[in-house]
């Protein structure tokens, strides 16, 4: 309507506001950026934890060798003797992203590492990940939502938890891919484009390269689609929305080696096949209700009905044969773990140790969402009025991935953005709520509220003044865009909406309310900066501590790794439990028995057995595995808690459910798990323990440990089957090499000892004890 | 002044040179030095044929006595000897800076040793044998009595000199001449761990053997050792090729023993000249590596129809594996002929167990399929003979699967899925025209 009125000043405002609303969305992503760079400052311009390496590592490898070597590579330093298909057991999205901004930057004489590019690609990819919010949010609810979302999402510590500098893992692309996916499917929704639909298509084929998390994006697509037929939303738009992303997106998801045949033969992919079917059936009875009379249609009804039931009984129950006859039932493990909660923990011991597929805790979620989890019921009321099929898919997703969240910890990421856009409806609505109320009582008192045109106009002036003043709320932008967008697109709900624009608030509770409404947001910038700078931003590899004596720097881990590429062979081989794998085949280039890519159970179950074995046996395993050292990470001493005695009893379980003589009770007192003077004989006599506390007495006299709080069971004992080659500064990593077996074999040792204590002189028998291998 | 200081140092290194070439090392492992510990050094003049059999092989021989201070078997962390030789069954402690460790160590580095005890054996000697797997009879005044196959000699004696023929059957420990005389044995005897599967007996006593002290009464019990279980002599060759012979008699190395006639009791056979100077001979040229030590060279793999060895192998390649095989022969390396050494294609367990075919002048070669599995997998050659050093070669390569083109492009039995997609495909261009201009 405004648009209508050609007036001057309308036109400025409209222009004023788009350009404004780019400059706020360029701040946004520079804040995206900036936050996250807390990590470099504090630490330095490192790959951080465990995954991001072994993806520094195949870039690396990308940007030597090439894509069609990359996707070739069989990699032997993993996995040994195994090996491990690198380029069809990969999602490549992140390597190829980062290896491809790599070409560019060179090509363009910008000569960054590879690794300063890795370190970056997450907080540029966040700064996608907010305007792709921003796009998504205007599509559900206009810009002003938009831009409040975005803003929120480039801080949301959930995210940022993901995404510093130097985390460089799947999920740092792929969150971006998924909202840009949603994007697109709501615009191909809102406008029936097909060219949006084929755009959707190749998004969805990103995220399918960059993330297990695409079944995510396939299943809630077919959900919604279905809710929108069952609520009797069908329209043609979608149809084009759903139906070319079915086909296009299996088919390219399909050329991703790592997804390859899986995504039309696995559960995960199930739900999108049948809602294709159904939106093809309904696409039918609409078109026959078109073109037959009332009476007929209803004659063609109970025909295709009985029919199709039959048909439909016999699809399902060949359907569900097939399924049930796989033992999972064709659903992966992980993605069983997501429907029954308890499956991990009582079948699949490995996805259960892995402390971020553990279900969060409700602390976890007011630390990663903040006052989100407040915004977001508001959020959700404010997509019911009206309700438009792009608002149901936002309320479809913030409950989904809130079961998720729920399930699994790592998948908070997944809600975060959802939580974002609904706090971002919420705050725009509450906003817009008000500074009407203040607008009309403070202008409306001399013109007539019913002018609507007049109306909005001075809403956007007056949301421009009210921007000037609120520099940390941003948010507000023009109502006329969103207006026209509004128009286009929910003809219907812009009556409500003028209705809606009547409800007036008394000026007082308004200002107080913005005010207010700002200092939550306030407070939530000032949350986001402190988890952003405090507690997300550890790379994990080098670690800090204060105590009163200043700032103590833990650089154990490089320190080790060092150690091993420096003084070992090339083709050495190190074992360890399987989260330092991929770091040390990055770091030290020295090949790995076991990795964080835990594909082999069975291999993982054969370290955690040498682990829970006693030194002979231990030694007859790795020595069979060739390895040559043996490194374990010990936090007893400076009180580091993941340390291996901490993830010992893992070791244990995953290591029995493979080889039946390890048994966990065998290391647990009365059903607890100790250390001291009370540990079973097993325990104290496992390769682990002795490994880890070998000479630690020699510390401070008595062998306390800082992390169990409490002194060690045994504490002078000699390794005859290993040997300690190096230990870190402060005690963090030490490193064992397997003794070559015994150059002679001795007699029966026992009787001449015998003889020799009481023939010969104290000393020789002594010496003689000393060397009993070679 | 720099060039004469710098002459002299050239001289020094010229006449050090010598010395380091014919030192023991991979290349020629023959030993050439040989410290001998004697208790007494009239030994020397006793024990000569032995001496100069060694000697007239081309050993040079450094006797000391046992306590002798000046003993030092390391210089610089050098050893300055190959081998060591101890005739002195009564020293409880070496002169000089040597010990049991130092022995032990001497061994462990790859020197052989020769150690003879005799009765009232010390307990240093009973140590070093100990630790090389060896138990001499506890009792220290034991020796080996046996009242059937004893010495024939002028006066009856107590049986204690035993003509002992059973030998360990290897003509690589033994040389390839049957020693046809019995061997004197004056000594006490001693009993190996059967679970021990690096010490051998080269000399066993016979069935009726026991072993007491012949001044004392047999008491009611059965004596420790009896039978067969008794070695004579035995050899010990350690994980690193180091040889160690144990006797358990000083005498048999003496010209006495070496020059008396033999007669086995209740045996007609009478002869010249015990076995004696055969047997220690033949085994002293085992010990001292101058036979029954290989060494494998050259380990090449290539792909069939190609050269070069390859980084890596494609699961289903064919390829052809060789390795060099030679034989010291105590002067030179010659080949080493065997129809038995086998080649493994090894991960986690054999993929492929393949036997070497030989071209008689050393090589062995063969050629297979690599296995239809992909992992890194090692060619793997352990030829563990008697008498023979074992060999233990490894080496790795990794094996690839298929690259994503390397796959067949168009399978005949797929041929109805490729023509069901392109007569879809052009099924849907027609209805596109059809429907688009059919207006």
């Amino acid at each position: 309507m405004a648009t209508q009125e050609t007036s001057q000043s309308a036109t400025f405002c409209h222009a004023f506001g788009n350009v404004l609303s780019f400059a706020v969305l360029l701040l946004i992503g520079v804040m995206a950026f900036s936050i996250r760079l807390f990590s470099v400052i504090k630490y330095e311009s490192v790959i951080h934890e465990f995954d991001p390496y072994f993806n520094y590592r195949v870039t690396q490898f990308l940007t030597k060798s090439g894509v069609y070597d990359f996707w070739n590579w069989f990699d032997d330093r993993t996995w040994y003797p195994l090996g491990r298909v690198i380029g069809g057991t990969v999602y490549p999205g992140l390597t190829l992203t980062a290896g491809t901004l790599w070409r560019i930057l060179n090509s363009m004489n910008i000569p960054l590492s590879v690794e300063t590019v890795c370190v970056f690609t997450a907080p540029v990819f966040s700064a996608f990940a907010s305007w792709a919010t921003y796009l998504l949010t205007k599509e559900i609810k206009g810009a002003g939502a938009g831009l409040t979302a975005a803003a929120l999402l480039a801080m949301v510590p959930s995210y940022i938890s993901r995404s510093v500098a130097g985390s460089y893992d799947n999920e740092a692309v792929a969150i971006f891919a998924l909202i840009f996916t949603f994007y697109l499917y709501i615009k191909t929704l809102n406008t029936g484009s097909l060219f949006y639909a084929t755009l959707n298509a190749i998004a969805y084929f990103y995220m399918v390269c960059s993330w297990g998390g695409y079944t995510f994006i396939i299943n809630l697509i077919p959900m919604h689609v279905l809710l929108c037929i069952v609520t009797g939303r069908y329209s043609p738009r979608l149809y084009i929305a759903y139906a070319p992303l079915v086909v296009l997106g299996t088919l390219l998801a399909a050329l991703v080696p790592v997804v390859g045949f899986n995504a039309v033969m696995t559960s995960e992919h199930f739900a999108s096949f049948l809602v294709f079917i159904i939106i093809h059936v309904v696409a039918l009875v609409y078109y026959i209700k078109g073109i037959l009379s009332p009476q007929m249609f209803k004659v063609a009804v109970t025909l295709v009905v009985s029919v199709g039931m039959v048909v439909c009984f016999a699809v399902l129950a060949v359907l569900i044969a097939l399924v049930a006859s796989s033992p999972t039932k064709g659903w992966s493990g992980r993605s069983l773990s997501l429907l029954d909660p308890t499956y991990a923990s009582k079948y699949i011991p490995i996805i259960a140790s892995v402390s971020e597929h553990q279900p969060p805790t409700w602390p976890s979620y007011f630390m990663d969402i903040n006052v989100l989890a407040f915004l977001v019921p508001a959020g959700i009321i404010a997509c019911f009025l009206p309700l438009s099929d792009a608002s149901s898919f936002a309320v479809l997703y913030i409950v989904t991935s809130v079961y998720f969240s729920g399930v699994m910890v790592r998948l908070m990421l997944v809600l975060a953005p959802a939580a974002c856009i609904m706090s971002g409806i919420a705050l725009s609505e509450a906003f817009d709520v008000f500074t009407r109320s203040i607008k009309f009582h403070l202008v409306g008192a001399t013109q007539s509220p019913q002018d609507n045109a007049g109306d909005t106009t001075k809403v956007t002036q007056n949301d421009v003044k009210h921007e000037k003043s609120e520099v940390t709320i941003k948010e507000r932008s023009s109502r006329k865009s969103k207006k026209k967008d509004k128009e286009n697109i929910e003809r219907p709900s812009l009556v409500s909406r003028v209705e809606k624009r009547l409800l007036v608030l008394p000026l007082e509770t308004s200002v107080i309310a913005v005010f207010l409404l700002v200092l939550l947001g306030a407070f939530y910038v000032v949350h986001c900066v402190w988890a952003a700078a405090e507690a997300y931003s550890a790379p994990s590899i080098v670690l800090t501590s204060r105590s009163h004596d200043g700032l103590h720097v833990f650089d154990d881990f490089r320190e080790a790794y060092a150690w091993l590429s420096h003084n070992t062979e090339v083709d050495d081989k190190v074992a360890s439990w399987w989260d330092y794998g991929y770091q040390t085949t990055a770091m030290a280039n020295r090949t790995v028995i076991v990795d964080n890519n835990t594909w082999n159970n069975t291999h993982i179950a054969t370290v955690g057995t040498a682990m829970s074995s006693p030194e002979k046996a231990a030694w007859d395993i790795f020595n069979s595995l060739d390895v040559k050292y043996v490194l374990v990470v010990f936090g007893g001493f400076v009180g580091y808690p993941s340390d291996d005695i901490n993830k010992f009893l893992w070791m244990v379980r995953i290591g029995g459910g493979v080889f039946p003589h390890i048994k966990e009770p065998d290391y647990l007192r009365d059903g607890q798990y100790r250390i001291d003077s009370q540990a079973t004989p097993t325990m104290l006599n496992c390769l682990m323990y002795k490994l880890s506390y070998f000479r630690f007495v020699e510390t401070d006299g008595r062998g306390f440990d800082r992390v169990r709080n409490t002194e060690i069971g045994k504490k002078h004992f000699k390794l005859t089957h290993f040997e300690e080659v190096f230990t870190t500064h402060h005690w963090m990593v030490r490193i064992y090499k397997l003794k070559s077996p015994r150059n002679r074999i001795r007699g029966k040792t026992k009787k001449s000892k015998l003889k020799s204590g009481t023939s010969i002189s104290s000393k020789r028998s002594g010496t003689r004890k000393k060397n009993p291998w070679q | 002044m720099a060039a004469p200081k710098f002459a002299f140092l050239l001289l020094k290194l010229i006449s050090v040179l010598p010395l380091l070439v014919t030192s023991f090392s991979a290349d020629r492992p023959t030993d050439r030095r040989i410290l001998v510990l004697l208790d007494d050094l009239s030994l020397k003049s006793s024990h000569s044929l032995f001496f100069s059999s060694l000697k007239s092989r081309g050993f040079d021989l450094d006797f000391k006595r046992a306590d002798d201070p000046s003993i030092a078997v390391k210089r610089y962390g050098q050893y300055m000897y190959d081998g060591l030789i101890l005739l002195s069954p009564s020293t409880d402690r070496f002169g000089g800076s040597l010990d049991m460790e130092g022995v032990l160590d001497f061994v462990d580095s790859g020197h052989d040793l020769i150690v003879a005890a005799d009765a009232n054996a010390s307990d240093l000697i009973r140590n070093i044998a100990a630790e090389c797997g060896v138990d001499f009879d506890e009792d220290p005044s034991a020796v080996v009595v046996d009242h059937s196959s004893y010495a024939v000699s002028e006066t009856e004696g107590d049986h204690t000199l035993i003509a002992a023929d059973d030998f360990i059957q290897s003509d690589v420990i033994l040389g390839n001449k049957k020693i046809e005389a019995p061997v004197l044995f004056k000594g006490i005897g001693h009993s190996l761990n059967p679970g021990n599967s690096m010490v051998l007996k080269a000399l066993s006593a016979s069935s009726s053997s026991y072993s007491t002290n012949p001044s004392s009464k047999l008491s009611s019990q059965p004596p420790s050792l009896y039978g067969t279980a008794i070695s004579l002599v035995s050899v010990v060759q350690a994980r690193n090729a180091a040889r160690i012979m144990i006797s358990g008699s000083l005498d048999m190395f003496s010209n006495r023993l070496f020059r008396a006639g033999v007669q086995k009791s209740g045996s007609l056979n009478k002869y010249e000249k015990s076995g004696n100077e055969q047997f220690i001979t033949e085994l002293s040229k085992w010990i001292f590596h101058e036979r029954g030590h290989l060494k494998a060279a050259n380990l090449r793999h290539n792909k069939v129809g190609e050269s070069e060895e390859p980084l890596m192998y494609r699961i289903n390649d064919d390829l052809e594996f060789s390795v060099e095989i030679f034989e010291w022969s105590g002067s030179s390396w010659v080949p080493h002929v065997s129809k038995d050494v086998q080649v493994q294609f090894y991960m986690m367990s054999p993929y492929v167990l393949k036997t070497l075919s030989t071209n008689e002048k050393g090589l062995y070669h063969t050629s297979f399929k690599v296995p239809d599995v992909y992992g890194v997998f090692q060619f793997k050659v352990e030829y563990q003979k008697l008498g023979y050093t074992s060999l233990s070669l490894s080496k790795q390569i990794p094996v690839r699967p298929f690259k994503h083109n390397e796959y067949e492009r168009f399978i005949t039995t797929a041929f109805p899925y490729y023509g069901a997609s392109f007569s879809m495909m052009a099924g849907f261009f027609i209805f596109s025209g059809v429907y688009l201009y059919n207006k």
